[in-house]
């Protein structure tokens, strides 16, 4: 981090590397490797216990197993023993220089250690599980159009179902924090990189392994259990719950890596001058929610441990029927899963804050007071888990304290909003795309916000709890806000990220339908919880049949609309290829001050800051694209 | 400057004075009976003033936000969005607004929280307390415990020789005590228009109170995932006069009083052996 570090941008002569070597290719043969070679050994091991525990001809030791195997195959396919078995036979390390000039797709498709590449496999890789994710979605949808007809067998419903949640609830935890924390981060606070590169790779490979691993799940029966994965059902699971547990615990690992690495990267290496008052609110955001990765995730890992114990070694952590309980999964799952759902909303509430100043060119309004809203959240996640558990027979005792926790929560969560409405009060408001996607944003988690005073009020919630109204509450919160305001941060920075630039005009025909679609699709989800309709089943009342064939119409709307976003971002990266400018929106961050595209080595010489992050209104308006850092000196 | 901002907030205030006058008495008085889950028995009927209570408070704090940002988008807009870049007043914050906010929202989360407690407290809002409930109504109520099992609920009335019936009547105006527990995975007990719902956890027994009113029907359906047919666990059940009940009890226990002595004796739980996989 030193000015020595520095290396010319002259570009170095690269080699065109061929098919074989360390890439995707030799990563998935070697994980297929890996699987079949640790399956082999489970079936070694597989004992008699195991057998009197077992009705199906599927052993899970030998899956379990297998999964490790084909991970970690698919790790050293892709390189990542090569620098530690270097070390430790004693040659000096060598790191590839200057992979990321290397010109062509090729470096996407490898282990990289620039924070660029991995932001932009991050966007496309957590891209084509979300896709997934929302193809389950609409498949859910297609099988409630009708209560009686049927599309899909129970089970397979059941296993779409799960599929959904898991992939939503696990691949989109680092839907903000992959793509937009591992580009913005070292940019914002003048890094350069992350504190541990190779550590931000391994999380982005793990959890596309992880993705592979779920998916699996469809060749071994599904898992019937959906993402909360509740025992004992669990333990009825056959071996399609084996690929729940693994892609969990992929997951939770990726998440504590994620959190810890960009932690500490926050913490240690930001560029003299860049204070604490000084870290833009995004960053700030990704701090907080890193808090609860590193805290929350390990916990997750754990559960799964003992989870996976009990299936492969009969421990019985969780079977009532072997001195454990059920109550111990409820409790150790949410315990992780309050703290999960906070890291999918507070990179929301980091990137609408970060957006609202450069669209109503002001200063972000009450910098402190979102600041502590957003840590405020961070911390108070931790105490409200037994939500989830008022009516599960638990004791009663703690009920009002929980009710409470809850309802405190909405205290900071008011701070963002505050924050929001004091930015735009007397601004100079421009309703650009990812303004427009902040201000749904503003909409669709109010009425999440609100919507929750319901479900923690405990009276309520007696009615609320495991019904569809839970469901779109939830669906409020994230979709309408960690997805609008991913969209925001895509429409914000994609220019920045790609050197492309995104038309407005099919921008605010994406927007505007995603919006409607919404809001069409979820708002009716209330009428149809408070209507008694549970929550994960295949068949419900017939009365109940026009709202649900509503809500499903409207889902294919909304499909159709994240579709049509595909098409835009493929026309603007394919085939228009229109050059963006350096500073499109004219705003007075660090990020846009620099060339597009960001140079290889990000910035010549370490930056100095100085000032405020978001200096709008303060100098005459002299933003002019192309000139030189505005807020940054050199060293 | 000082004047024009003072105007717009005016403006708005009134915007909102206005919204909140007309949506609250529309809220209460029009959405506010129709709200769930119905007033057959006390409990429901309590979570329906609840709801109510809810929603009355809602309304103003969204009307607030939505007019608010609205107004502001309305009012604040970039006159010519083509032209120069301008910026706005450059305003980094209000401690008397930070402070107000805190307060206000500080006072209805207190509200809220308070006001969901003392509602909980008094007879447990028809919940699931677990095997020693916090709240518990006076008077003498009638036991009836609820097996679940994939995929079904069955009846047990200790009261009445411990009989085992596939549906579940109650007599009206009684304090009914459920007695919620199961046979295998974690279900849930979801008596819709009753106001009931109570966990069934395999070895704990979870108690939930109701005081029924009039003879009425209701739906049970079960609100957690419990495995493929999850979807299909639902059945009716009939809140019927006394004297009804007591001809129907004294029918159901000469059907099903014969099946007792195959039955487990009756308990607060039945400890299932470890469950097989497959199902």
């Amino acid at each position: 981090m030193t000015a020595t570090a520095n290396t010319s941008s002259a570009p170095s002569p690269t080699k065109r590397r061929g098919p074989f070597g360390f890439n995707l290719l030799t990563a998935v043969i070697l994980g297929v490797a890996g699987y079949w070679i640790a399956y082999a050994l489970g079936g070694l091991i597989h004992g008699a216990s195991i057998d009197s525990f077992d009705d199906t001809g599927q052993n899970d030791v030998q899956i379990l197993l297998g999964y490790t195997g084909g991970v970690i195959g698919f790790l050293a396919g892709l390189g990542f023993l090569n620098y530690p078995i270097r070390r430790m036979l004693g040659y000096p390390p060598n790191f590839p220089a200057h992979e990321h000039t290397e010109p062509g797709l090729g470096k996407y498709f490898r282990l990289s250690t620039d924070h660029k590449v991995i932001s932009m496999q991050y966007l496309i890789g957590i891209g084509i599980f979300f896709f997934i994710g929302g193809l389950n979605a609409m498949l859910i949808r297609t099988e409630l159009l009708s209560p009686t007809t049927h599309v899909f067998g129970a089970n397979q419903y059941l296993t779409i179902v799960g599929m959904h949640g898991s992939l939503m609830m696990g691949m989109m935890t680092s839907g903000v924090l992959g793509p937009f924390a591992n580009w913005l981060v070292p940019l914002m606070i003048g890094s350069r990189r992350m504190a541990f590169p190779r550590i931000e790779a391994l999380t982005f490979w793990l959890l596309m392994a992880a993705g592979v691993v779920l998916i699996t799940t469809i060749f071994f029966g599904g898992f019937q259990t959906g993402w909360t994965g509740y025992e004992p059902l669990s333990d009825q699971g056959t071996a399609g719950y084996d690929a729940y547990i693994g892609f969990f615990a992929l997951v939770s690992i990726s998440m504590c890596l994620l959190g810890l690495n960009l932690a500490v990267t926050i913490v240690t290496m930001r560029a003299p001058g860049m204070t604490w008052s000084r870290l833009p609110i995004f960053v700030w955001s990704v701090l907080a929610t890193c808090m609860l990765m590193v805290l929350a995730a390990p916990m997750l890992t754990a559960t799964l441990l003992m989870g996976a114990m009990d299936r492969t070694m009969n421990s019985g952590f969780f079977v009532p029927g072997m001195g454990g309980s059920a109550f111990l999964w409820e409790n150790l799952f949410w315990v992780f899963g309050h703290p999960e759902v906070y890291v999918l909303a507070i990179p929301g509430f980091g990137i609408v804050l970060e957006l609202m100043p450069v669209f109503c060119r002001k200063p972000l309004w009450g910098y402190r007071l979102a600041v502590a809203g957003m840590m405020g959240v961070a911390l108070f996640s931790f105490f409200v888990w037994q939500h989830h558990l008022f009516v599960s027979g638990m004791d009663a005792d703690l009920r009002p304290f929980y009710m409470l926790s809850t309802e405190i929560i909405s205290l900071p969560t008011g701070f963002t909003f505050l924050c929001v409405m004091g930015t735009l009060w007397r601004g100079r408001i421009r309703l650009t795309v990812p303004m427009l996607f902040c201000l749904a944003w503003v909409f669709n988690f109010l009425f999440g916000g609100i919507s929750g005073v319901f479900v923690s009020d405990v009276p309520s919630d007696v009615t609320t709890h495991g019904s569809f109204f839970v469901m779109a509450h939830f669906h409020y919160t994230i979709m309408g806000g960690l997805v609008f305001s991913f969209f925001a941060a895509i429409y914000y920075w994609g220019p920045k990220m790609t050197g492309y630039k995104f038309s407005e005009r099919l921008g605010k025909i994406h927007f505007w339908t995603m919006f409607i679609a919404f809001n069409s699709t979820f708002a009716p989800l209330f009428a149809v919880g408070f209507m008694g309709m549970p929550r994960r089943v295949i068949t419900y009342p017939l009365s109940l049949k026009g709202l649900n064939d509503w809500v499903s119409i409207s889902a294919f709307c909304l499909g159709l609309s994240l579709l049509f976003f595909l098409f835009i971002g493929v026309k603007a990266l394919v085939f228009d290829r229109e050059p963006t400018e350096d500073n499109p929106w004219h705003s007075k961050s660090y990020e846009w001050q620099l060339p597009t595209p960001i140079p290889a080595n990000d910035f010549d010489a370490i930056p100095t800051f100085s000032g405020d992050p978001y200096p709008y209104g303060e100098v005459p308006a002299t933003a002019s694209p192309g000139a030189g850092p505005a807020t940054a000196g050199v060293v | 400057m000082q004047a024009d901002q003072t105007n717009h907030f005016r403006r708005f205030a009134l915007i909102w004075a206005v919204a909140t006058a007309i949506l609250t008495p529309i809220v209460i008085f029009v959405f506010g009976p129709g709200l769930p889950p119905g007033n057959g028995t006390v409990e429901s009927a309590g979570q329906v003033s609840d709801n109510t209570v809810l929603l009355a408070l809602s309304t103003p704090v969204a009307l607030g936000v939505l007019i608010f940002v609205g107004y502001c988008v309305w009012a604040f807009r970039e006159p010519n969005p083509d032209g120069p870049v301008l910026d706005g007043p450059p305003i980094t914050g209000n401690s008397s607004v930070q402070m107000w906010w805190l307060i206000v929202t500080t006072t209805l989360v207190l509200f809220l929280a308070t006001f969901g407690s003392v509602r909980l407290l008094q007879d447990g809002a028809g919940g699931g307390q677990g095997p020693n409930p916090l709240s518990t109504p006076a008077g003498k109520a009638l036991q009836v415990q609820v097996i679940a099992q994939q995929w079904e609920f069955t009846y047990r009335y200790p009261g009445y020789g411990g009989i085992e019936t596939p549906h579940l009547v109650i007599p009206a105006n009684t304090l009914v005590e459920f007695h919620v527990t199961s046979l295998d995975v974690v279900h849930s007990f979801w008596a819709y228009q009753l106001g009931v719902k109570a966990d069934a956890n395999p070895g704990l027994d979870n108690i939930a109170y109701v005081t029924t009113k009039s003879p009425m029907t209701f739906e049970v359906h079960c609100a957690e995932l419990c495995g493929v047919w999850h979807g299909y666990m639902f059945d009716s059940g009939r809140v019927v006069s006394k004297a009804s009940f007591a001809t129907w009890i004294k029918g159901a226990e000469k059907t099903y009083g014969p099946a007792v002595k195959y039955l487990p004796p009756y308990s607060k739980t039945y400890f299932p052996s470890p469950v097989g996989r497959g199902g």
